[in-house]
């Protein structure tokens, strides 16, 4: 009879729950985690990574056609859906299993099954009965009764349905379905211009989709830069994405293999969009529901769970991270979240979380990616700035690159230095802002940065005139 | 076993530093990171931390200790469940090198508490700075004396972790980085801790290790000063910029307030013509022989007069060549003048020994020879140490006349006033001359208002007819 009690049972295996179980490992706790489904969660199986695949798959077949550019010939360019989906999956599955590796080295037992917490200390795990196959671990333990001192919600987050939007799996996507897609639709209409909207509007354009993205906000990208969001909308229109901001879709009809939508524009005009296929992408809410919470008395508002900076709910030994614990729903954040959560368990006195601090990247064509306040943001907390822009037409690298359309925008606050935030629209900016993480997480000023040297020729480049532009000092534009 | 505890080297070239404080008694719990002691070096000033958990067994360093050589044992830490006593008396064999004070061959070998105590003292009151002082050399004069006096300076201290940020909000808010408490990692600081400060929170006490001037001397009065913080509130934030003190002004801070609190100040004012001083100076300048290119062998000061001047009255006053303890007062046998000389960010007061004995031209070269030793960083203790009044000329300023406070252990001080012409009545008429006004502070307890009189009255009668000097 396998072992039943753990000091640490974390419910979800993404990329917040496997972290902390890695963590809360390394600290000494025996942990165990539970899944349903696929070890990573959705981030590794459903999300940011298969993701990251299709859309590295459209990237070269976008390079391909304009091969010419370069100087290159590529006759024939061609592409087969099933075989990139396929590849897609593989990346997700090695990934997966290497989660599987991770928890055997790491002594991490893995609990197959659908968690419920019966009472604080106590998790309860039935059998998964789930339309998604799952891979179950070597070894996983398998349903009964767990008991833990601290339980970590992690169970994630799913897409939002909007009523008149409900997904169906055939002509109205989620992201599940768009990610395995076997065909291309020949249209599309993606409502919602978050940044899982834009990256399939990204993907599904490469490949030849007459795509119209609709937006309830006034800006596409709404989390973003108000300039930023302006910058990428000029270059999807200039790729042939239509894009309705300030609209809402009213109606959809769906016919035998296309989607007949209603569309009220900014003017309050109807607009009628036929399309092969609709995704709906208007965000994600929380796993709340089915763990038990409610009985408990564990407070959730908003649909997600109300936790302290070390991710305390209301009820004693009882935890959430990640996106189940509120905005922002990222795999990075839930993952911070979760090594605070067991460092503060075990008295390490971690310091909380700086949520101003969280990068977010977003990876349609070009890049989108920031950390920190947006300019608007920044003069609504009342401060006096100082904005500095460079476009990448200054950087020698971007143009090498045949990747000359990007913009970099820092915002500093005009009395002290302090680097407010930082946002970049541009080939590989999801790569470069980290760069501004950290020095935002040092609390550098101006000063520093303008001291730093950047290696030339370098799209980094750009990041630093950026900065010299806001003091004044802009040298290649 | 029993934890030595050893005197840290705060860089990597110190070979010894003074104990400035200790923070914990002996019999104090310590804790991993509690701060146990103050060290400082020339440089810097440190805390000690606690590393290990257990009880402070024993002192064998005290506290002002100076010139504690690296890696000797400064404290025996107990751990827990031990005989405190026992870990204090055993524990004692030193690891590093034997204190100067004590035989090598003698385990064990704790310094006697006195000595370094002493020598405390000494260095204090050598490196006494004083708060106004003839210019003798006002242009490069390094603060050498006070670096060799080997008492803190915390100008250059030990590095304080702290974001960009941080710095800079503290330089904007007028907060002192060293009196701020770090939150961020390993205690850096980071810009939350300033606005903590800001709102007078996670500060560290004024008189806060590796931060604030030492700490006064048993027995003075607690200075019941104004909190920092509450100083700050007064001005708007951004108009004003904070400069750290260093180890100088914080010297000169404390012993100001030291004399002004001890001493009680008395003053007695005269002025003196010094037509005939002039007059003399002029001659024995114009006879000075010259060398080979034609520079004179001595180019007398006024202050050099004054110098003689004062210590030949200290010698007719023998009663007021005195210094205060409370033991006894001691009666100096020679005049031992202290010159107070300015120099940037300090002062430095150089003896001149003996000075009833000494020629004016040898006096004056010696004052030169000062100035420009101060300047290479050359001065030794021994000739900053000392004496038992001063002299403080601000003259070349143009100031008439002022009160100068008492350097202690001085039980007196001349402060002398610019030499300018006045009209003074002689035998009941008007007449121009040169007049230069002295004012002599006493500390009352050792020198009274008659016995300061009559010695101003005997540096008057000298200054006014130096060939007097001669006798």
């Amino acid at each position: 009879m396998a072992d039943t009690t753990f000091d640490v049972i974390i419910i979800g295996s993404g990329p917040g729950g496997y972290v902390t179980a890695i963590r809360a490992a390394q600290l000494g706790f025996k942990t165990a985690i539970v899944e349903r489904a696929h070890l990573g969660g959705i981030c590794t199986n459903w999300g940011c990574i298969p993701t990251k695949a299709l859309l590295r798959s459209a990237e070269i077949f976008d390079y391909l056609e304009h091969a010419g550019d370069y100087g290159l010939v590529a006759e024939k360019v061609g592409f087969d859906p099933a075989a990139v989906v396929k590849r897609s999956r593989g990346v997700a599955k090695r990934l997966s299993d290497g989660i599987a590796f991770l928890m055997r080295k790491n002594n991490v037992s893995v609990i197959w099954g659908d968690a419920r917490i019966a009472a604080p200390g106590k998790v309860a795990v039935k059998p998964h009965d789930d339309r998604l196959k799952t891979d179950v671990p070597k070894g996983a333990l398998g349903p009964g009764n767990y008991q833990a001192k601290h339980i970590i919600v992690a169970t994630g987050a799913r897409p939002r349905v909007l009523p008149g939007l409900e997904p169906d799996g055939k002509l109205i996507w989620t992201y599940f379905e768009a990610m395995v897609a076997p065909i291309i639709p020949k249209s599309l209409l993606v409502v919602g211009s978050g940044a899982i909207g834009v990256e399939f509007a990204s993907f599904y354009r490469t490949f030849g989709a007459e795509v119209t993205i609709v937006e309830v906000l006034p800006q596409i990208l709404p989390a973003e830069d108000a300039e930023i969001a302006a910058f990428a909308r000029k270059q999807f229109e200039k790729q042939g994405i239509t894009i309705h901001t300030s609209a809402k879709v009213t109606k959809l009809d769906r016919k035998a293999d296309s989607v007949v939508a209603t569309v009220e524009n900014a003017a309050g005009k109807a607009l009628t969009i036929e399309a092969e296929r609709v995704i709906s992408a208007v965000g994600v809410v929380g796993n709340v529901e089915n763990l038990g919470l409610e009985a408990l008395g564990v407070k959730i508002e908003r649909g997600t769970i109300v936790t302290d900076p070390f991710a305390r709910t209301n009820v004693p030994g009882i935890y959430a991270i990640g996106d189940v614990a509120g905005p922002p729903m990222l795999a990075h954040k839930a993952e911070h979240e979760g090594i605070i959560c067991v460092e503060a368990i075990k008295g390490l006195n971690p310091h909380p979380m700086n949520k101003t601090l969280i990068p977010g990247c977003t990876y349609c064509r070009p890049q989108i990616a920031s950390v920190g306040l947006t300019e608007a943001e920044a003069k609504e907390s009342g401060r006096e700035i100082r904005v500095g822009r460079f476009p990448f037409i200054g950087n020698g690298k971007a143009i090498a690159l045949g990747e000359d359309q990007g913009l970099v925008k820092v915002v500093f606050d005009k009395a002290t230095g302090q680097l407010l935030g930082a946002h970049m629209v541009g080939a590989e900016v999801t790569e470069l802002i980290q760069g501004f993480v950290i020095a935002m997480n040092l609390e550098t000023t101006e000063e520093e940065l303008i001291h730093s040297i950047f290696p030339h020729p370098t799209l980094s480049e750009t990041m630093k005139e950026a900065v010299l532009d806001a003091y004044g000092r802009v040298l290649n534009i | 076993m029993p934890t030595n505890i050893l005197m840290p080297a705060l860089s990597p070239t110190m070979e010894k530093g003074n104990l400035a404080r200790w923070l914990k008694k002996e019999g104090d719990k310590v804790s991993p990171g509690d701060v146990i002691a103050e060290i400082e070096t020339d440089k810097a000033t440190m805390e000690v931390e606690a590393i290990d958990e257990g009880v402070l067994a024993k002192i064998l360093v005290p506290e002002g200790a100076e010139d504690v050589p690296v890696n000797q044992v400064i404290a025996v830490l107990a751990q827990e469940g031990e005989d405190v006593a026992a870990a204090g008396a055993e524990a004692a064999k030193p690891r590093g090198e034997a204190p100067p004070a004590s035989k090598a061959a003698e385990p064990p070998s704790a310094p006697s508490p006195e000595r370094p105590s002493a020598a405390a003292s000494e260095a204090e009151r050598a490196a006494a700075p004083r708060a106004e002082l003839p210019q003798v050399d006002r242009h490069e004069a390094a603060p050498a004396a006070v670096a060799e006096a080997a008492r803190p300076a915390a100008d250059d201290r030990g590095r304080i972790f702290s974001s960009p940020l941080a710095r800079r909000l503290a330089k904007e808010a007028g907060i002192d980085l060293s009196r701020v408490q770090g939150s961020g990692p390993h205690g850096r600081i980071v810009a939350r801790d300033i606005e903590q400060a800001k709102a007078g929170r996670r500060l560290k006490p004024v008189a806060a290790p590796a931060a604030a001037a030492p700490p006064p001397p048993a027995g003075a009065p607690a200075v019941a000063a104004l909190a920092d913080e509450k100083i700050r509130a007064l001005y708007e934030p951004g108009t004003y910029d904070v400069v750290p003190h260093d180890s100088m002004r914080k010297i000169i801070a404390q012993r100001l307030v030291q004399a002004k609190q001890t001493i009680p100040h008395f003053y007695l004012t005269v002025d003196c013509n010094i037509d005939k001083l002039l007059a003399a100076r002029e001659e024995i300048n114009a006879a000075a022989p010259k060398d080979k290119d034609g520079k004179p062998a001595y180019k007398l000061t006024i202050n050099d007069f004054v110098i003689k001047a004062l210590a030949l009255a200290l010698q007719q006053v023998p009663d007021a060549n005195v210094t205060w303890t409370e033991g006894g007062m001691l009666k100096h046998k020679h005049s031992d003048v202290g010159v107070a000389v300015s120099i940037p960010n300090g002062l430095i007061t150089p003896v001149v020994r003996r000075a009833e004995t000494k020629s004016l031209s040898v006096i004056s070269a010696e004052m030169k020879d000062y100035a420009a030793r101060a300047r290479a960083r050359k001065l030794k203790p021994e000739e900053y140490q000392g004496g038992s009044t001063a002299v403080s000329n601000l003259g070349m300023y143009g100031i008439r006349e002022f009160a100068a406070v008492i350097n202690p252990p001085h039980a007196t001080i001349l402060a002398v006033g610019a030499g300018e012409q006045r009209a003074i009545v002689r035998n009941g008429k008007i007449e121009v001359a040169t007049m230069m006004s002295a004012t002599l502070s006493t500390d009352h307890r050792a020198v009274d208002g008659a016995l300061g009189a009559q010695l101003l009255g005997a540096f008057k009668a000298l200054i006014e007819n130096p060939v007097m000097m001669l006798v």
